[in-house]
């Protein structure tokens, strides 16, 4: 890889970094999820990591809006135990 | 200022309460307590649209010395009134250790319809567990 970047410019790498990365779409979005409902742990783990923090969206690619609905979800099933606050492995 | 607060027209919310009841009792008695706050939703004029026994579960983390408890979940809808009468009850109640209302919006209601219906495959599977 390093060999043949040789000779590439720093915005040429850019571009095709851009090319291969996969742009990232908010899941709520596009599947057409309306309300996230805090009842259904399995389902809230897609966004946590393994020491059961929210996951920024930067990373997960949802929209502020659902991000905030996602985010009060979770915290709503911290309260009732369903899912941890911390731990050592939530997956 | 003639605002009169009796002639307003009546509003109705739905809302969806969860609580949880500490395991040590036998199960009649956790039947007991969630009729309880059935009957106190009823007799405040809250109507009851669904209400869900899942059990006994494991915390995902310990509560106190507890590390699993009843679930008793309701829908319902009521005046807004009811509500604090209700987690007022739940915070007297010591065999209550945690309590969550919701006020639903729309999208939620129409979720919880499909809920109720069996739409998702996941909350099958767990009605089946309950069930075996």
């Amino acid at each position: 890889m390093a060999g043949s970047d040789k000779g590439i410019g720093p915005t040429a790498q850019n571009k095709i970094r851009s090319r291969m990365m996969r742009k990232k779409y908010c899941r709520f979005k596009r599947s057409g999820i309306k309300y996230i409902d805090y009842k259904n742990p399995d389902f809230l783990r897609k966004f946590v990591n393994e020491q059961g923090r929210i996951l920024p969206r930067r990373l997960t690619g949802t929209s502020l809006k659902y991000q905030r609905q996602l985010s009060s979800a979770i915290k709503r099933a911290r309260h009732l135990a369903l899912m941890p606050f911390v731990t050592d492995s939530a997956k | 200022m003639e605002f009169n607060l009796k002639n307003k027209p009546e509003t109705r919310q739905m809302y969806e309460t969860t609580f949880i009841v500490v395991p040590e009792i036998p199960e009649s008695e956790y039947k007991a307590i969630a009729a309880k706050f059935e009957k106190l939703i009823k007799d405040r004029e809250g109507k009851i649209i669904n209400i869900e026994h899942w059990g006994q579960m494991k915390f995902a983390y310990p509560i106190g010395r507890q590390t699993s408890g009843y679930y008793c979940y309701i829908e319902y809808s009521s005046p807004g009134n009811l509500i604090g009468k209700l987690e007022q009850e739940f915070g007297y109640d010591e065999k209550v250790i945690r309590y969550l209302t919701v006020k639903l919006d729309k999208h939620a209601v129409e979720y919880n319809n499909k809920r109720r219906n069996g739409e998702f495959s996941r909350n099958k599977t767990r009605e089946t567990q309950n069930q075996n």
